[in-house]
């Protein structure tokens, strides 16, 4: 579904060149759920950034359903970690119905549609409420609709509870566990939170900063939902967290 | 009732110094002296023909000039080469007071509404440019990816996005516009009109001393620019930018 072919970007400075990602390949199938995990500077943003077609790799290639990625594009689904993504001067159903309205959706059409997404994110009760009346966290689901709403197979996702607190963010990775079993979409996730990608991926790619490397790939291979606090969750985590200091050993 | 609270404190301000004996009743003519003249003029009718006067070429000239300023402002932000070629002509005419442009106007095309209208479309137009620039390009860059990334692009994302998202500018571009629009109008007034307008009005009474005149005048100017901050301006904010949260009310 995703194939990521040696993926280099490079930019320029005042302080000349920076590597922000180096030679990075990794594949997502259909309906997989992907983790790219690292600390700040790691490139998994930037990653994320060039598969949504925001900017183009220096060298290499990124292809999704099969074809090289060229710019944005409505098979893709983007959300991103500032609450401030959506549009401030639309409601919640305003905001989901967004994208169909540029497919050309009718009118009709799309608010159906856009409710049905409103209702999985479990916020149709505020269909008509403007995004500076909901909290951070139901601001990030109405996110979510709206990146759903028109039907891309590829969900890409920016830290998207990194600015949430503890408990509203353990509440929207199980909402999203459950989204995501419901909708099958593939969907590569950017977090530095280890115990999120436990929790939420099929697949953990482990990126370390400085050039911007892939270091590790790790199967979760749990059942779900998953327990936090089971032996396995934590062999997991301690897995990547091994893998996330070892540069250090290795200098 | 706020308002009320602050404009009585000032004119009882006012009354005291006009009663205090300091000045000459004439020239400094007490608030009931006034407000018998306004009521003079508003009642033979005089004083709407003035009004109407100025608000017709305040609003020739703030149309048009609202229109070219959006024009312009958007186009700038979008376009290099149009920001580039336009952006030193605004930096170089912006600092030109827009009276000074009245004897040449009149030179050009006589004493009437054209040269006044023009004084105020001058005037109004900088701020509507600046802010229509400024706000295009204040939009939050993450409204412009999402929306790319749900396929918007072109016309769609100017009017959907951009638009919506440089509001609180453009709203405040307005009001500094309309603001300016006043000022200019005034001026322009004294030096281009020959019959008509609240401008005109004052600098006539002067001839004759009629410092009452001029005072109830200036009272109407304040009174409909008053009315427009919070009929239309106000009530335009807060049903958009206020309303979206995207500007927020002051603290109580």
């Amino acid at each position: 579904m995703i194939e990521i072919n040696n993926v280099t970007l490079e930019y320029d400075t005042p302080g000349g060149k920076v590597l922000a990602v180096e030679d990075a390949s990794f594949a997502a199938k259909a309906s997989e759920f992907v983790c790219l995990v690292g600390p700040s500077g790691c490139g998994k943003t930037t990653l994320l950034n060039m598969i949504a077609g925001f900017f183009a790799p220096t060298q290499g290639e990124i292809r999704v359903g099969g074809r090289a990625v060229s710019g944005q594009g409505q098979d893709r689904g983007v959300v991103f970690q500032d609450f401030a993504q959506l549009f401030p001067w639309r409601t919640a159903l305003g905001n989901v119905v967004f994208g169909l309205e540029m497919k050309g959706v009718s009118r009709a059409e799309r608010e159906r549609i856009a409710l049905e997404q409103l209702r999985l994110v479990k916020l149709e009760k505020f269909a008509g409420s403007y995004p500076h009346h909901l909290s951070g966290g139901m601001q990030q689901r109405v996110a979510i609709a709206r990146a759903l709403a028109y039907n891309p197979g590829v969900l890409l996702m920016d830290e998207p509870f990194a600015a949430l607190d503890a408990l509203t963010r353990d509440e929207m990775q199980r909402l999203l566990a459950e989204v995501w079993r419901e909708t099958r979409k593939t969907v590569v996730y950017v977090t530095h939170n280890v115990a999120e990608a436990v929790y939420l991926a099929d697949r953990v790619i482990v990126m370390t900063p400085h050039p911007g490397r892939i270091r590790a790939e790790v199967a979760v291979r749990l059942p779900r939902p998953r327990d936090p606090l089971s032996v396995e969750f934590l062999e997991h985590q301690k897995e990547l967290l091994r893998h996330l200091t070892q540069k250090e050993e290795e200098r | 009732m706020k308002a009320a609270i602050s404009i009585g404190f000032f004119l009882l301000l006012y009354e005291a110094v006009a009663r205090s004996g300091w000045f000459a009743a004439a020239l400094v003519p007490t608030l009931p002296a006034v407000a018998k003249t306004l009521w003079w003029m508003l009642a033979e009718g005089t004083m709407a023909r003035h009004a109407l006067a100025t608000l017709y070429r305040v609003f020739a000239g703030l149309a048009a000039a609202a229109a070219t300023g959006l024009l312009l402002g958007f186009l700038m932000a979008r376009y290099r080469p149009v920001e580039r070629f336009f952006l030193p002509l605004v930096s170089a005419l912006m600092p030109i007071p827009s009276l000074a442009w009245a004897p040449v106007f009149i030179l050009w095309f006589g004493l009437g509404d054209t040269a006044t209208i023009l004084v105020v479309f001058y005037a109004a137009s900088f701020p509507m440019i600046l802010n229509t620039w400024t706000g295009a390009r204040a939009v939050n860059p993450l409204w412009l990816r999402a929306a790319g990334a749900m396929g918007a692009g072109g016309a769609a994302m100017f009017w959907k996005v951009v638009v919506p998202g440089a509001l609180p500018f453009i709203i405040t571009g307005l009001r500094l516009a309309f603001q300016r629009s006043w000022i200019a109008v005034v001026g322009a007034e004294m030096l281009a009109a020959s019959a008509f307008g609240l401008g005109w009005v004052i600098f006539d009474a002067k001839e004759f001393l009629n410092a009452d005149i001029m005072l109830a005048s200036l009272a109407v100017i304040g009174a409909i620019g008053f009315l427009f901050e919070r009929l239309v301006f106000g009530s335009l904010e807060r049903s958009t930018v206020l309303r979206w949260g995207m500007v927020r009310a002051a603290k109580a």
